[in-house]
């Protein structure tokens, strides 16, 4: 495989490893605070909680790395990306700052304040708003090169059926993944109640989940013909996601079986994500980079993929303890003392 | 002062990292220190260890968050505020960017892991060897990143072609000649920042009267890293300033307002610079202080101000950040000396106004890691890529960065407030004699 598809191919399973992690972090934010205002959240708070503490640091980390893999491999991301960002780039630093810090300080007491509740619940559904957008913006069409100055058109974006078919689509899929999720992870606790409560979310989010995402694919097709065709062309790709979504669906509204809904949940999203960013290449933002403009030094090249494997190695065993002993740990889970 | 683009953006950046520093220097060195209490805990069978180790993960975990999100912050800054500067220089930091966020992934996990399974392991040296892998993790991401910024300092392997940057030898351009002074440096200062502000905690418990032993224990543990850390600081600082003769003249001369070259050079600490005549008033001179700094004798040659083009000296006012950077040092070197000087021959109490010095150590180490950096940073002025790229063809050319500043200042404000109080209210009410 060509060094650059290389690069590509792994910063996009790291993507796509914080949207499946992000999604159960935000969406789990928005859910505590909609039970907290609907007066239910003593059903939900302990399961969140045990999930959510120790690894809201490492999903920071998964955005944090692609970015940083992208930069590194695809210098010029970050001159045209970086120039044109800046305003949606800080908005959604301030965001994510508040959100991280929040989580920290909710330990120590601030829980049960209701601003509190208020800025970790919608700043779980703005930031994947916000995100999204850059993917928008790399379909093309939103930025305008003159000479060395590089512009976001803010007005186009904003009127753009695409654009906001989107974010629609990356609000309710967090929380279609998140409720998947969190009803897996409360089966497993065994708390009835909230296996209940959850599971009427994740049955909720479905059907808009889907309808976006069909939404998404027909702008697609209005937007960036040139794109839709290469869609076409991996269509088979689509056509699994669905039929994963049709089984997770099947497995929920049956229910049983949760950790099977939910791994299906997941294959439906790698499936179109993947279809997505294979059809995407070979442009990182159309029509201006392609994966052909990646880092000129065969040095440098050579040794990112040696660092990349190397860092690989450490992450991958120590990713696996940490859902050993939080997630796949039926005490734990429980929320059970457990002593080894 | 213009507030043109570049200077928008290098105050949001400076912002950012000095609001940063503070949080990343207790990242870097609080978990060691509590991995060497939570150790002796474990192996003296003294539950005052134990709890200090507990008790400090508490506050940890509230600045690493901030700590984190703020890093999250520099991290994309760097491509928003100065995107030509990575479309030149980006490849060639590639490789150590990329390594420290593998350094900060590592140190992520393992940090979740070690929170929250205290009391989870029947031995409890495994719940504490998960404190190594933190330590590694941000060490070594400190590391890292601070090849990066020595990079910018002495760029090396590569070469430059048509403005654009070809031919990298990634280790070259990592392992350059700053790395090892500065890295070292800064390390250090972490760990004597954290060790100093855990002892001021305790000093400030046993001023307001506590005669707990949990407090005494505590002061003097943080007293003997604090000593060593000092020491260790205060040693790489020699090693810095050696370098910066060496390979930054520029900086060294305008730091110390030497403006002849000569052997036999004086240092000069404090004054006043006349601005027209360059004559030094009011300075406390030392004779060969300077050369033995730079060149390790007296009689060694130093590079003066006039070997170099006047519009690329550094501002001359960086000399005042050096000397507070370097006074503050020896105070940091100084007190914990006292400390057990007066534990060796002064019998019963410690006296209070050595409580006060200690309790004055923990702001005043924060405030040298600031001098230290802005120094180094402001010294390196008007370049960005010493010798390759001047700062003012870096900053971004889109519009809005004033508004950025605003709205991060206030951003920073808040979470300043807000992480004060929590700490402040975690504590209050939860003596530590309480929880034994």
């Amino acid at each position: 495989m060509p060094l650059e598809t290389l690069a590509i191919t792994v910063l996009w399973i790291f993507l796509y490893g914080y949207l499946i992690v992000a999604s159960i972090d935000f969406g789990a934010g928005f859910f505590a605070y909609y039970c907290n205002l609907t007066g239910r959240d003593h059903i939900v708070n302990g399961i969140i909680s045990r999930y959510l503490s120790p690894v809201w640091e490492v999903t920071n980390v998964f955005l944090i790395f692609f970015m940083i893999g992208l930069i590194g491999f695809f210098p010029d991301t970050a001159y045209y990306y970086g120039t044109a960002l800046l305003v949606p780039g800080s908005i959604f630093l301030v965001l994510q700052s508040l959100r991280g810090s929040f989580y920290a300080f909710a330990h120590y007491g601030a829980r049960n304040s209701k601003a509190y509740q208020f800025v970790y619940g919608v700043t779980g559904l703005f930031i994947p708003a916000s995100l999204a957008t850059v993917l928008t913006i790399s379909e093309g069409g939103f930025l305008e090169k003159t000479g060395d100055e590089i512009v976001l058109l803010t007005g186009k974006l904003f009127t753009s059926p695409y654009s906001w078919a989107v974010v629609f689509l990356a609000i309710v899929s967090v929380l279609f993944i998140s409720a998947s999720f969190l009803t897996y992870y409360a089966d497993r606790a065994k708390d009835t109640a909230a296996i209940k409560l959850l599971r009427s979310y994740a049955v909720a989010w479905s059907l808009p989940t889907i309808f976006a995402s069909f939404l998404v694919f027909l702008s697609i097709h209005q937007h960036n013909p040139e794109h839709f065709a290469n869609m076409m062309d991996v269509s088979w790709m689509f056509l699994l996601s669905f039929a994963c979504f049709c089984g997770a669906l099947a497995l929920l509204l049956k229910k049983r079986n949760y950790g099977w809904a939910f791994i299906l949940v997941m294959l439906q999203f790698a499936f179109a994500f993947f279809g997505y960013g294979q059809s995407h290449l070979p442009y990182l933002l159309y029509p201006y980079i392609t994966i052909a403009d990646s880092i000129a030094s065969p040095a440098m090249s050579q040794a990112l993929v040696i660092g990349l494997i190397a860092g690989l190695f450490l992450l991958i065993p120590s990713l696996i303890l940490l859902m050993r002993l939080f997630l796949f740990d039926a005490r734990y889970v429980e929320g059970r003392p457990v002593r080894k | 002062m213009e507030l043109d683009n570049t200077m928008l953006a290098r105050l949001l950046t400076s912002l950012t990292l000095g609001f940063h520093i503070i949080f990343a220097a207790m990242g870097v060195g609080i978990p060691v220190i509590i991995s060497v209490a939570e150790w002796l805990g474990i192996r003296k069978k003294d539950p005052m260890y134990t709890l200090m180790a507990k008790r400090w993960v508490k506050g940890f975990t509230v600045t690493v968050a901030v700590g984190v999100v703020t890093g999250t912050c520099i991290g994309l800054q760097l491509s928003l505020l100065w995107p030509s500067f990575m479309k030149v220089a980006g490849e060639a930091i590639a490789l150590p960017l990329f390594l420290e966020t593998f350094a900060f992934f590592f140190e992520a996990i393992f940090l979740g892991i070690y929170l929250y399974t205290w009391d989870r392991f029947k031995n409890p040296y495994i719940h504490w060897l998960f404190s190594l892998p933190v330590i590694l993790g941000s060490t070594a991401s400190a590391f890292f990143i601070m090849t990066v910024n020595a990079f910018m300092n002495t760029p090396q392997g590569f070469t430059l072609e048509n403005g654009s940057i070809v031919d990298i030898q990634p280790l070259a351009a990592m392992f350059n000649p700053a790395t090892p002074s500065k890295a070292g440096h800064m390390i250090l200062s972490a760990y004597t920042v954290s060790a100093f502000i855990l002892a001021a905690i305790a000093a400030w418990k046993i001023l307001k009267g506590n005669k707990h032993v949990y407090y005494k224990k505590a002061l003097n543990f943080t007293m003997v890293l604090s000593l060593i850390f000092a020491i260790g600081t205060a040693v790489w600082g020699d090693i810095a300033g050696k370098f910066l003769a060496q390979y930054q003249p520029a900086k060294l001369a305008a730091a110390e307002w030497h403006f002849e070259t000569k052997t036999e050079a004086e240092l000069i600490l404090g004054g006043v610079l006349d601005p027209v005549t360059n004559e030094v008033k009011y300075g406390l001179k030392i004779p060969y202080a300077l050369s033995i700094l730079a060149t390790n004798s007296p009689i060694g040659e130093v590079i003066g101000l006039d070997q170099i083009p006047r519009e690329l000296w550094p501002p001359l006012f960086i000399h005042y950040l050096f000397d507070g950077m370097v006074v503050i040092g020896m105070y940091l070197l100084v007190v914990p000396l006292v400390y057990f000087a007066c534990k060796r021959w002064k019998k019963g109490e410690l006296p209070r106004y050595l409580m006060h010095l200690i309790i004055w150590g923990a702001p005043l180490s924060m405030l040298a890691i600031e001098l230290g950096w802005i120094f180094s940073e402001v010294g390196r002025q008007p370049w960005i890529l010493v010798g390759y790229m001047k700062t003012s063809n870096a900053a971004t050319t889109a519009d809005n960065v004033g508004e950025m500043l605003i709205l991060f200042s206030l951003l920073y404000t808040f979470l300043a407030v807000v992480c004060t109080l929590v700490l402040k209210r975690m504590f209050k009410n939860k003596p530590a004699e309480a929880e034994l």
